[in-house]
């Protein structure tokens, strides 16, 4: 086994006191750990979408798919399908996942692909210069809503929840020894799994005190029901002055979209063989 | 020489597609060479539909406008197409739903005799039509228990038998004495062609007429390996499948216009990131819904300039089933070789209309494939080469890190905004079409035929080459037909038109788009002959423009 560093000599430009830092670490260290336990480093693929976040695909040394703005989850879906043996990791920003991409977030859920979706959720438009998100609590004064927005935030964990994620966690920057447990356990989850990593933006949306004194770690074992665990998700609600949970929510073992795909290898003699008859039965 | 056209009408959802195809077998069996043009409008039920098919000696790809017989299961079939019977043709109609002169049959009163349901009435009068023009029992008995699903074979035979008897002799449709050909629609020889080129993935949201390619593929998914998946629209299946390619599987999409309009900013990315893929884009009427189930050759200019930035693609519009299977293979191993989008270009009029298959006529074409790593470490996605082309691997592989990048990258694909690599970059995207170019000279990429001394020649792209042909035999003409439209084949195009003084572009669209990009590069248009009315040319129609416009 060879030690990489893992960490390219791409030069970072995220913001001093950016949150992506600690993601970019904590996924090192995961893929470290989880080579250590068996998994070849080959066997990752990062895919991303276009934001602060998505600089990620150019400062880890591992495959890579840099997408588009909101498209990384088909992305990913269409390497997950094609090479089941591969652990397919989605890092998207919280303006490309929840806002550009929804419909593929809810998609890829619905499936239950077995991919990760890491969202680093910063609550606002970094790249694009401070625009609100999504996520960002009602009467966010960001550059294209000056006087504050008109629209609640949306609870992407509730909405992950109906939407058939089989693992759903939250996860904070700042809480680096929660982070990486929550990583690998979602990267090794198999099925949809979701991560909604709280971070904060050091230039456009630094709360992080505003974290620090709200956020906890989830003590209840990972719930299988529903009702119980939509409950619970609502306890903080984006917008609210609510306790913030941190850790495992939910998580169900349940069939893969890949596991209900059976294709069969047919040779190039074999599919002549078909094109020919297939013609006969068309006469 | 022996032409023979028959039109069968009634509501949509009385089966007149399949109705269709059973006549064409038909008439194949006779050893006719086939053409079928399906007319129908956008709704499910009620509605008039209906098809036209022409048997010919000789390989034929367009209907004519004058029918010998017309079958009628309503009184609009009647009305919308009785001019069109030729003097000594014979309608044939449905004595309950329709008035009409020429040949009753009692449908309703059959169908109720044998306690059937409605949609049978097809295969009533196709027994009429049989015994009109002398077709035997026997035949029509076999080719039914071929196309007619077993669980409602014996009910649709008595019908077919009550029709069959009730009808007289009206002319005898000449036996050609040969066997008949297979008889496919150019979606299916889309299919059956990507399928020889080694296919592995197909990935499509429903849309006329590339839906029922997508349904074709999943119809043929187990058999042949095939991995066919429905995303949630447009902008999945176009990012879905560059995840498909990046991962090693030679994949393919397929759309409408409206569709690729949302595929066009991963279509960039395809270029970007250097992702193979194939795009087949069936044209319908335009701009926006338009006339959803209607032809039209509008989106040459679209693919040609689809995408942000400048890069290289490749675009094919085949002109008849052979051709779309053929070009189907080539257009896979083009993508693959030089790591480009590749897009099969194709109508309603081609996609959903049904031809004879010659099966002697397909070139085989061995699949070719991109260059691959070597195993030299560190692995390069976009290392800079003479042609352009870097060598390609897929995720997975051992020690390979495989950096794919939608950004300015170096060549390990990493984000740069450096301008000495950048530029280099740009051109390494385009340096790509130059080696395609050369590649095509060893393809034909241009047809040729008609007249070839003439000094006039009709000119045409897409579905239109077998009317053009046809009105080029009759008028003495040259006919000459770009099936490659992108990278644009200058040199066999002067080829072509060498010694024509006048040259007639004739395109199912408003303003000339094969014509506006052959001024481009210096060719002379001279006439320009239009439809866009959602309707494919008849060979009269076309005669007739073109003769409007002859010296």
């Amino acid at each position: 086994m060879t030690e990489r560093p893992l960490i390219t000599d791409a030069p970072n430009t995220w913001c001093p006191g950016c949150g992506n830092f600690a993601l970019e670490y904590a996924f090192r260290d995961v893929f470290q750990e989880l080579q250590k336990e068996g998994i070849s480093l080959e066997k990752f693929v990062l895919v991303t979408g276009i934001g602060c976040h998505a600089k990620i695909a150019d400062y880890l040394d591992v495959n890579s798919f840099y997408a588009i703005h909101g498209r990384a989850i088909p992305v990913a879906t269409g390497i997950k399908i094609a090479r089941p043996d591969l652990h397919v990791i989605c890092c998207v920003g919280d303006g490309d996942a929840y806002a550009e991409g929804l419909d593929h977030l809810i998609f890829g859920a619905k499936r239950n692909i077995d991919i990760t979706v890491v969202v680093h959720n910063n609550r606002v438009y970094g790249l694009t210069t401070g625009q609100y998100t999504p996520t960002s609590p009602l009467g966010f004064k960001g550059r294209s809503t000056p006087a504050g927005t008109l629209e609640y935030p949306l609870n992407p964990l509730e909405l992950m929840l109906t939407s058939g994620a089989t693992y759903i966690g939250r996860g904070y920057t700042k809480n680096l020894k929660l982070l990486r447990p929550l990583l690998k356990d979602a990267i090794l989850h198999k099925g949809f799994s979701f991560l909604d990593v709280l971070q904060i933006c050091a230039t456009y949306y630094d709360v992080h005190s505003m974290y620090d004194s709200l956020v906890y770690e989830v003590k209840e074992q990972p719930g299988e029901s529903y009702e119980e665990v939509i409950k619970r998700l609502r306890e903080w609600d984006y917008n609210n002055k609510a306790p913030i949970g941190l850790g495992t929510y939910y998580r169900k073992e349940a069939p893969t979209f890949n596991d209900r795909i059976t294709v069969m290898k047919v040779s190039d003699r074999e599919r002549e063989e078909i094109i020919r008859r297939v013609l006969e039965e068309h006469l | 020489m022996n032409d023979f056209s028959v039109l069968i009408g009634g509501k949509a959802g009385e089966g007149l597609n399949k109705a269709g195809q059973i006549l064409a077998h038909l008439m194949g069996r006779l050893g006719y060479r086939v053409y079928m043009y399906y007319d129908y409008p956008s709704l499910i039920r009620g509605g008039h539909n209906f098809s036209v098919i022409r048997g010919s000696e000789q390989k034929i790809a367009g209907h004519r406008a004058g029918m010998d017989i017309v079958l009628a299961l309503n009184q609009d079939t009647v009305d919308f197409h009785r001019d069109k019977i030729l003097p000594g043709g014979l309608l044939i109609y449905d004595a309950y739903y329709a008035k009409g002169e020429g040949m009753a049959i009692p449908l309703k009163q059959i169908i109720e005799q044998n306690k059937a349901p409605s949609i049978t009435a097809n295969s009533g009068i196709i027994g009429a039509f049989c015994k009109a023009v002398g077709i035997e029992w026997g035949i029509l008995e076999e080719v039914l228990h071929r196309d007619i699903p077993p669980k409602v074979l014996e009910i649709n035979l008595a019908v077919a038998r009550g029709g069959f008897d009730a009808a007289q002799e009206h002319q005898k449709l000449h036996d050609l004495g040969r066997s008949a050909l297979p008889f496919i629609t150019g979606n299916e020889a889309i299919g059956l062609g990507l399928i020889q080129g080694g296919l592995t993935t197909w990935v499509a949201y429903p849309m006329t007429p590339s839906s029922s390619l997508l349904h074709f593929l999943a119809e043929m998914s187990d058999k042949v390996g095939l991995k066919v998946i429905h995303p949630e629209n447009e902008i999945a299946v176009m990012n879905m499948a560059l995840g498909f390619a990046a991962a090693g599987e030679r994949v393919g999409v397929g759309t409408s216009g409206g569709g690729f309009c949302l595929m066009s900013e991963g279509l960039s990315l395809a270029g970007m990131s250097e992702t193979p893929i194939v795009i087949m884009m069936g044209q319908r009427t335009g701009p926006s819904t338009g006339l959803p189930t209607y032809t039209g050759q509008t989106e040459y200019h679209f693919l040609r300039h689809a995408g942000q930035g400048e890069f290289s693609r490749f675009i094919v519009a085949p002109g008849d089933a052979n051709e779309a299977f053929y070009w189907s293979t080539v257009a896979l191993n083009l993508a693959w070789k030089f790591q480009i989008p590749a897009f099969i270009l194709t109508d309603k009029t081609l996609s959903e209309g049904g031809y004879s298959f010659t099966i002697d006529e397909i070139r085989k074409v061995p699949v070719e494939d991109s260059p691959r790593w070597d195993g030299t470490l560190p692995y390069r996605r976009y290392a800079f080469t003479e042609s352009g082309v870097s060598p390609l691997t897929e995720y997975g592989r051992e020690k390979a890190v495989v950096k794919v990048n939608g950004y300015y990258h170096d060549p390990r694909g990493i984000t740069t905004e450096d301008p000495g690599i950048v530029a280099p970059m740009q051109e390494k995207l385009l340096r790509k079409l130059q080696g395609l170019d050369q590649e095509l000279v060893s393809y034909d990429t241009v047809n040729q035929s008609g007249s070839s001394g003439a000094v006039v020649a009709l000119v045409c792209w897409g579905s239109n080459k077998g009317v053009c042909q046809e009105v080029a035999e009759h008028l003495g003409l040259r006919m000459v037909q770009p099936v490659v439209l992108w990278p644009f084949p200058v040199d066999s195009l002067r080829r072509a038109l060498e010694g024509t003084s006048r040259v007639i572009l004739v395109e199912n669209n408003a303003t000339g788009q094969l014509a506006a990009m052959m001024r481009q590069y210096g060719f002379a248009v001279h006439e320009q002959i239009h439809k866009y009315d959602g309707r494919p040319f008849t060979v009269e129609e076309l005669e007739n423009r073109v003769k409007g416009v002859l010296p």
